[in-house]
């Protein structure tokens, strides 16, 4: 019989098969490749762009109708005020939600209705979180176009982050924790406070930073509440001399952000304008990027040092 | 978890523990119970804005004349309220950027999970994340300055506000989103299924694609529909990168506004509560949550329908 042509057959296929499989491993390497490449240039565009802008000055200067003594005080005042309000609404809201779904809620319809609800809110676009904020808190509850309602707005939307990351880092302690726990007489909140949630507190808080960095960038929903674009003036300081040392008049000024900010100036029809932008851009992503890779990072050392 | 916690109030109750330990337990519960069920009031609360400020939207604009007058120019003095150019303004980008982003994320995820070797995952899987952290406006700054003028060199008819570089750099954001989902849902499925596929001779290759993937699908369906959703409810990038002039289009080359932009530009405008202009934004807004919802509930049903169970 043919048993060489057979083996040679073979042979052919197999040959045949394993180009397949460096065919596809080379396109896969080009297409991290593209991604990769994509964000060089983007990182080199606004680098070569920005980086001139980019002095002391450009941090302490007010925006300008000249661009080059333009700079982002009241964007990054701002921000971080906004920041400020968003940590405070979201990060007791979330955490709280979590914990009550991992470890409370009875398995039954309505415990579903909330748990696919938080996967819909996920889902829901940025800007329609902005058209909640507007009509219910610009104007049904009255907090006006300002730093309060803004945060709010950013708050219900990381919301879903906080608490999924507070479910899964929950989730990933072994039940034994809480069996000791319950054997030694604690009730249930005794058990969360005085362990789960230290246990899980990394996690969770690599959860709570990447929400705030999604949160940093996010234009939309800031965009919606009518929040002005030009804005030389800071909000009221919230510490002062004067008994009782804090004032929360910060909270209902109107103000500015980094990414409002960068809007504006690409906006712009004067090229001068947009190297501004760039430069804005760049602290803007340098900040995301620096709160992503805490959070990577502690991920990471997470992983590492698991203890059970 | 439930039915063991109300066993454990009995022993307590028999065990005599004090009534105000239970009383602090129960309001530590309604307290947490109220946050969770926050999430409910917000996505009642989305509605609820939504349609209230739409009905009255409705009782100026018929819906009928909403979804077939073919101009969208409510700001006008001639004003028409056709919501289909934003339609297709918002498909049309939404289509070039899933036919970049799912493409491209299926194959890296593919890549990730089956061919690349440990060292490399353990960077890209970072990096593509980071990637994905990166705020919107930036990339619709990249959008118009970078990937615009390099398409010009190839179609030098092509206007400075597309759909097409939009669409693009849009499909490149979402990539990570498609990536890592898919990837997750592929590293799901357990190693004896490769190993039986490797035992029968098949290359990684075929592995890949005639096992792992499909026991894999209903993550992967998961991955996709996400990413679609995000396409459809994307702002700022077209914003920036697209015009904010309504046009019916089907053709990516030229200038359009999609819901999200149009909703962009009359917020960037001083328009008094309460007037007809204020309300087209929350019509167009339910059109956005309508559409997007209708995807999710596609994803919910795939999910359930194509779940493979190990």
């Amino acid at each position: 019989m043919n048993n060489v042509n057979d083996l040679d057959v073979l042979r052919k296929i197999i040959g045949r098969h394993k180009r397949w499989d460096l065919l596809f491993m080379i396109v896969g390497i080009i297409a991290l490749m593209i991604a990769i490449l994509t964000f060089i240039a983007l990182f080199a565009q606004m680098l070569v762009d920005g980086m001139p802008r980019l002095s002391w000055d450009f941090f302490t200067s007010f925006p300008s109708r000249r661009p080059e003594s333009a700079g982002i005080l009241s964007a990054w005042v701002g921000t971080t005020l906004v920041m400020l309000v968003t940590a405070a609404s979201a990060v007791p809201l979330g955490v709280s939600a979590g914990v009550y779904l991992e470890e409370y809620a009875p398995k039954n319809l309505f415990t579903e209705v909330i748990e696919i609800n938080v996967t819909n809110l996920a889902g829901v676009p940025s800007i329609i979180y902005g058209l909640l904020a507007l009509g219910l808190f610009v104007y049904q509850l009255d907090f006006g176009q300002s730093i309060l309602a803004a945060g709010l707005a950013l708050a219900l939307l990381i919301l879903p982050v906080v608490i999924v990351a507070t479910r899964e880092a929950i989730r990933a302690i072994p039940i034994a924790i809480r069996e000791g726990a319950y054997a030694l007489g604690a009730t249930k909140w005794q058990t969360v406070w005085d362990h789960l949630l230290p246990y899980s507190s990394s996690g969770i808080l690599t959860g709570i930073i990447i929400g705030l960095a999604r949160a940093i960038g996010e234009t939309a929903p800031i965009i919606t509440i009518g929040a002005l674009t030009f804005i030389a003036f800071l909000p009221p300081a919230p510490v002062t001399d004067e008994f009782p040392y804090l004032s929360f008049e910060w909270l209902s000024a109107p103000f500015t952000v980094m990414p409002i900010q960068m809007f504006n100036w690409v906006s712009r029809p004067e090229e001068a304008f947009q190297f501004n932008a760039a430069a804005a851009g760049l602290v803007l992503v340098v900040m995301t990027l620096a709160m992503n890779g805490l959070a990577i990072y502690l991920r990471y050392r997470m992983r590492k040092n698991i203890k059970w | 978890m439930s039915k063991q916690s109300s066993e454990k109030t009995d022993h307590v109750g028999r065990l005599g523990y004090s009534y105000r330990r239970n009383l602090h337990e129960r309001f530590i519960e309604s307290v947490l119970f109220l946050s969770a069920f926050l999430s409910v009031i917000i996505m009642l609360a989305i509605i609820a804005m939504l349609v209230k400020e739409s009905v009255i939207f409705f009782q100026h604009v018929s819906i009928w004349e909403f979804l077939t007058d073919t101009q969208w120019t409510p700001l006008f003095n001639d004003a028409h309220y056709g919501i289909l150019p934003l339609v297709t303004g918002t498909l049309v980008s939404s289509m070039v950027a899933l036919l970049v982003a799912l493409p491209l994320g299926t194959i890296i995820a593919i890549y990730l999970s089956e061919f690349a070797p440990f060292a490399v995952r353990e960077v890209a899987k970072p990096f593509l994340e980071l990637l994905g952290g990166i705020p919107t406006v930036v990339y619709g700054y990249f959008a118009l300055l970078f990937v615009t003028p390099l398409l010009q060199l190839i179609f030098p008819q092509l206007p400075g506000f597309n759909l097409l570089s939009a669409g693009l750099v849009m499909g490149i954001m979402i990539i990570p989103y498609v990536s890592s989902m898919t990837e997750d849902a592929m590293r799901a499925v357990p190693m004896h299924l490769r190993e039986g596929s490797y035992a029968m001779g098949a290359t990684r290759f075929q592995t890949a694609v005639r096992v792992v993937a499909p026991a894999a699908f209903s993550g992967i369906a998961a991955a996709y529909i996400l990413g679609i959703s995000r396409a459809v409810g994307e702002t700022m990038v077209v914003a920036i990168a697209a015009g904010m002039q309504p046009n019916l289009t089907w053709n990516p080359m030229e200038p359009a506004a999609t819901i999200t932009a149009y909703i962009v530009q009359v917020s960037l405008g001083d328009l008094p509560h309460g007037s007809i202009g204020y309300q087209t934004i929350f019509a167009a807004g339910l059109t956005l949550l309508l559409m997007t919802l209708v995807f999710n509930i596609i994803g919910h049903i795939m999910r359930k329908r194509y779940r493979e169970i190990y």
